[in-house]
Parts: C-alpha cells; structure tokens; sequence
C-alpha cells in the first residue's frame, strides 16, 4: 500500500506544469480569443514533443507505455490551465483505445496526430476541425475515419477556448474496426475529466486567492474577511477530498471491474463539482470584477461546465457508483476492493 | 503508487478479525458517558483489548503497543468498527495525549504514562476550554505557580470531554502575568486530587459527557508538565493536529455507517422519498473519499512528511459527511425518526441512527469549531491575511 507519486511521476507532471504555465498564459487565451482560435500549432507541436501525446500508447504500438496515474497528473495540468488543445480527448481517450483496436496503426507512430473521439453520448466533438482521423461509436463498433468523409457543422461552447462541433458520418466509407469497449474510453474519460477539474478548481482558488490579497475595501484587504475567507477555505477543502479519489481512480481504472469504474465515476462527479464550487466562489470573491469578462475566472467555469455534460452526466456516473453500492459488499476492508477473477 | 495490501497487511488483518470475533461482546455496552457503569464496563473493555496487545498498535512495544506503522493502524480500525467493537473510552489519551507524549514527553515521562494509557488502568479527559477561552484559546487563565519541585494548579476549565469519570486530565495552564501565547504550559492533574471539584454538564443527548472542572491549589509534581515550561501552546498545537489530521476520526466509522445505511436504503426504499438514492450514494462516496484521503496521508506521512493546516480540512470534511449521513437516515426512517430505540433492544452492529445524528451535531463545533478550521485553511493553507 503506497499512496505516493514517484519521482518520475513527479518529473513528468512538471514538465507539464512548466510547459502550459509558459505557452498557455492568460495573455495567450486573451490572444486566442481575440483571433477566435482554440488551437495553438506551436504549443500542439511541443506537446507531441515532450511524449505527452503517447504516453497512453503500448510500447510495442509505438508508445511510451505509461499508465493511467502519469497522464492524470498531465491533464490536472492541463486543467489549471483551461488548455485549448484536445490533448486529453485524443492522447488520453482515443489512442489508448485506438491501440487497443488496431495496435499498428500508423496514427499512433505520429506523436502530433489527432485523433478526435465521438462516443455515441455526446451530442458533439470537440476539436474536430483540427483531427487527423476520427473514432467514432455505432452499434457498440468503434469506426476509424478520416476526416474528408467527415461533414462538420460547427456549434457554439459557452466555452470560448473549446471548438465543438456536428458531425455527419457514413459507416460505409469508414473502417470498421469491430466491437470496442466503450465503457473502457468511458472509464478513462471520466477519470482524467477529474484530473481536469482538479486543475480548473485550483486554478480558481489560487485566483481568487491573489486577488484577495491585494483588493482593498474598508481599509484592509478582503482577504482578511471572515466571510471571503470561508468561500476560499470549502473550496479548497472540496479540492482535497476528490484529489486522492481521482488518483486511486487513475491507479485502478486499468482493472475494469465495477469498483474502478465506480471509483473513476466518483471521482469525476467530486472533482467536477469542485471545480465548480472554486470558479464559483472566485467569481463572488472578485465581486462584480468577476462577472466581467475581462477577469479570467470564467474561462475555468465554463470549461468545468463543458467537461460536466460530456461522456456520461452526472446522473449517469452516480447510477455506476449505486451498482457498485447496491450489488457488492461496501464497508472499510473494501475501499481497495476488486472484482476475483474466475479461474 | 500500488493500491493493493501486502501479504503482511492482509495477514494482520486476519489476525485482527479473529480476535475480535472472539472477543467483541454481544450486546453494546452502555455509553461510556451515561454512567459510572458504562463508563466502568468500557475500562473492563480496553483491559481486554490489552490482553491481546491491542491497546494501541502503533506505539513501541516498550509503551504498551505493538510498534506497527500508520497503514496497519488504519487496518486495525478498519477491522474495529466493522466488528461492531466499543467506543474507545480513552480516545483522549490514546489518540490526543498520546502521539503528543510520544513526541514531546522524556523516556520517563513516557515510561510512567504511555503503558497505562494503552491498558486502559489510566483513562484521561482533556481539558482544553475555559469558561472565557473557547474558540480563543490563547484567552486561557488558569495559573500554575512554581513551588520547588511542584506546581500549584488554579482555576476553571469547562466542556471536558469524559471528565465526569476519568481518572486524569491535561491541560494548558500559564504562568501568572505572562499573556496569550507566551508563558503557558501543558500539565497533567488527576482528577480526584485535593482540590479539585467536578461538576456534570449534561450534553443534548443527556448524557453528563463532559463537565466543569474547578481547581483550587491543586499540587502536582512538575514532572506533569509535558516540554517546556512556556511550550505549552507549541504543543498543543501539534496535539491539535493530530486531533484533526488522522487519529480523532477513523474513516471507517464512517464507511460503517455508510454501509449500513445503504442496507437500509435497499430494505426500505419502497416506502422512502425516490430522492434519497442519491443521497445515500454521497454518504458513500463521502466516506471512500475520506478513507482515501487519509490513506493518502498515512503514506505521506509514513514517507517523511508532517502533519499540516491541511488537517483542518479533514475536521470540516469528516464533521460535515457525518451530519448529512445521519440526516439521511432520519429521513429514510421518515415518520420513526423520532423515536428513541427501546432499552436493550439494539444489538451488536445496529446503529442508533436518532442518538448518532445527535451526537455528529457536535462535531463542527469541537476540536476547534469549523469556523475555526476555516480561518486556518485560508490564513496557513491558502496564505490570506489575518
């Protein structure tokens, strides 16, 4: 029983860190918004440099054959700061799923490939005009296609960093790549739109935190209130409770029983939640400043609204968690509990 | 990370099941706070769990433990309340005193207190609050006055928990004329001494779970003060820590109770409000959160790290998940809520759900109120003004 990020663990995710925290500036979301844009080709191009985009992928298909933990700590970065590139929605979910269906598959030997990944519970997807080749769900068949046989038709996120769009799509001009495990992508979804989350809301917190700090009202800075105070201090206490859920759930997703996906269920409803409770109460710290669009405090809010909606509700993720509940044992020898296989 | 148990974990855990199957009696004790006989039957209890070296498992051999790290710990508890075992009457000294002692008190020191604490022969209160000095405790005005190698003990400590019957109690008294955080020191007195009177406070559930203590003159040998003379607020603030961080609330009370209301949940779902379902799905998911949470920081702290103002987070979290646990079970039990159990009728493993909402109701407001805990994430953890 160790509960610790390894050093390399720790190396990677800083690398990230450092990476976002350099490219992904709050001038630059300024400048991408501005130029109606929500993709960078130079950011994109260092991710597929540093192996972010293959660490999900088999060495033997090409990949750098890390887990499910490693990237998690990639897209919390990735949330802090509200990333415009589908990095999570092509590295996290659809090339470990492309792997497993066609493991030789030339797209996943190309680090700055897209794969954009339509399950058939979202009504969108999300950076499609930029894809490379498309993965799509029908009939519980996952389809590889490319993206001229693709019609787009774009429709409007609330979230202005995030391009999401229709499609039309004929099975019969696409490969069949036969049965896939959706429930599997949607495991792996739900886990890193976690880790997102986890991001977004500390990102939040640490807004407000700042601001806090230097506005001044009645003589002293707002953060010395009582009643601001407490918003900062549930939110980060939300913070700290779907952290560990979002990481066990990161380190038990791979066993695909009904405790991992309940487990990476919990962990996006909490996590997401946070997310919300922090943007929410970094924007009633930054008084009317933060219902302005000029202070960056909604970005995080809608992206956090944009992640919440897709690949599964909040319902649907909490009807997991009953399953688990209601059919297996629960008490305290169970919290690492999985599924004995049947010899 | 590995989420998996070792052989050696699993193993004890087996050991420990076992012996408590063997030894958890079958019907619940009267509250260690309702009388003297309850109180007295749960001394009778921790004698027992001494006899199999149970007192507490992860203090050194040498101190009545078994010298066992925080994740066997956590399976020791894990395995307590799924066994339905007593409360621990000694949770102040066992779970508060004792890691503090461990860590600021001399061999000596250690040598007479530490083995009758784990053995239950010695069972203590705290003494933290003073009628004018609650939430501010710094506000404390209790003295003690140095004479030779004794001190003379003075003044009023209230809302001490288990007070009314235990044998010893610690708390912070100061230096006459010294202010605030400076000059005060952590003493132990025994509650029976010349000197000393005790007066019952009933709690809301009606039991006298804590009272009024009055010391005037009370001689104590200065080999009661716990470090320092004037370190008493430096250590009190680690006790406090500890309090909040990992040992006050075992996650599995409340993993239990989460387990047993989903029980409920599927025995009476017929007949309850449909809404309730998510209601017991996040009793759950709160306390997996909570046990994951600590799990995480037994690892941290197993790998070197200490205790922080994130602790203060575990208070507000563990407080809040219990009262929304319990008012769940009051709601599923719709019109029965109300009404109290008959005597004698709740058996090994049942839940009081009426006397437990009642008493998780306590929970915000001590080991420093949740306002308290709020102002301390934002000024320690989140570095706002003060």
């Amino acid at each position: 029983m160790d509960f610790t990020l390894s050093a390399e663990q720790q190396m990677f995710a800083h690398t990230a860190t450092t990476l976002f925290g350099n490219t992904c500036t709050p001038a630059h979301w300024r400048t991408m918004m501005q130029h109606d844009r929500a993709f960078d080709p130079d950011r994109w191009a260092q991710i597929a440099a540093t192996g972010f985009t293959a660490m999900l992928v088999p060495e033997s298909a090409g990949g750098l054959g890390l887990g499910e933990v490693d990237f998690a700590l990639i897209a919390q970065a990735a949330g802090y700061v509200a990333l415009p590139e589908p990095l999570v929605e092509s590295a996290g979910i659809a090339a470990p799923m492309l792997a497993e269906l066609a493991p030789d598959h030339a797209l996943l030997r190309d680090p700055a490939a897209i794969i954009a990944i339509a399950p058939a519970a979202n009504p969108v997807v999300a950076s499609a005009d930029v894809a490379g080749a498309f993965l799509l769900e029908k009939d519980g068949h996952a389809f590889l296609a490319t993206p001229d046989t693709i019609a787009l038709t774009p429709a409007q996120s609330i979230d202005p960093l995030r391009r999401v769009f229709r499609i039309g799509w004929d099975p019969a001009a696409a490969q069949d790549l036969g049965p896939a495990d959706w429930t599997r992508a949607t495991d792996r979804a739900a886990v890193f739109a976690a880790a997102q989350g986890m991001g977004l809301a500390q990102r939040a917190v640490d807004l407000a935190v700042a601001y806090a700090k230097d506005r001044q009202q009645f003589g002293k800075p707002i953060g010395s209130y009582q009643a601001v105070k407490h918003h900062l201090a549930s939110a980060q206490t939300a913070i700290e409770f779907a952290r560990p859920v979002m990481l066990a759930a990161a380190a038990t997703v791979a066993q695909g029983d009904i405790y991992a996906r309940a487990r990476a269920s919990h962990a996006r409803i909490v996590a997401l939640e946070a997310a919300d409770q922090a943007a929410r109460a970094a924007i009633q710290v930054h008084g009317a400043m933060g219902y302005s669009w000029e202070v960056d405090v909604h970005l995080l809010l809608k992206r956090a609204l944009a992640l919440t909606g897709c690949w599964g509700t909040p319902a649907f993720h909490r009807a997991r968690i009953a399953a688990r509940l209601f059919t297996r044992p629960a008490g305290p020898d169970q919290t690492f509990a999985k599924e004995q296989s049947v010899a | 990370m590995d989420l998996s148990y070792t052989p050696k974990q699993q193993a004890f855990r087996a050991e420990v099941r076992h012996w408590l199957e063997a030894h958890v009696p079958a019907d619940p004790l009267e509250h260690y706070d309702a009388s003297r006989a309850g109180f007295e039957a749960h001394r009778a209890w921790e004698a027992t769990l001494k006899s199999g070296d149970w007192g507490m498992v992860t203090w050194p051999k040498d101190y009545g433990g078994r010298g066992l790290d925080l994740i066997e710990w956590l399976i020791f508890e894990e395995e307590y309340y799924r066994a339905g075992a007593p409360g621990r009457v000694n949770q102040n000294g066992i779970f508060l005193l004792g890691p503090t002692l461990m860590e600021f008190g001399t061999p000596a020191q250690k040598q007479r207190f530490l083995p009758p604490m784990a053995s239950g022969e010695e069972i203590w209160a705290q003494a933290w609050s003073e009628p004018q000095a609650g939430s501010d405790l710094a506000g404390v005005r209790a003295t003690a006055v140095r004479d030779g190698d004794d001190y003379v003990l003075s003044g009023h400590k209230i809302w001490s928990s288990r007070a009314v019957f235990a044998d010893w109690a610690f708390g912070l008294f100061r230096e006459p004329g010294s202010e605030r955080h400076k000059g005060m020191s952590l003493i132990f007195f025994k509650l029976d001494a010349p000197g000393v009177t005790r007066t019952p406070i009933r709690k809301i559930n009606g039991h006298v779970g804590f009272a009024e203590i009055v010391l005037e003159d009370v001689r104590v040998p200065a080999f009661n003060r716990l470090g320092d003379e004037g370190q008493g607020w430096h250590i009190c603030m680690a006790t406090a820590g500890f309090e909040r961080g990992l040992m006050l609330r075992s996650p599995a009370r409340y993993q239990v109770a989460a387990a047993s209301l989903a029980g409920m949940w599927q025995a009476r779902r017929n007949s309850a409000d449909p809404l309730l379902e998510a209601d017991v799905v996040r009793a759950f998911m709160n306390a997996e959160a909570y046990a994951l949470n600590i799990y995480q920081t037994a690892s941290r702290l197993s790998a070197g790290a200490k205790i922080g103002a994130e602790a203060s987070t575990n208070k507000i979290f563990w407080s809040e998940m219990d009262i929304h646990l319990h008012q769940t079970a009051l709601a599923i039990l719709g019109a029965d809520a109300e009404l109290v159990p008959e005597p004698g009728t709740l058996r090994r493993g049942d839940h009081d759900w009426l006397d437990d909402y009642i008493f998780a109701l306590a929970g915000p407001i001590y080991a420093g109120s949740n306002e308290i805990q709020r102002n301390i994430i934002a000024e320690r953890m989140l570095g706002l003004p003060r």
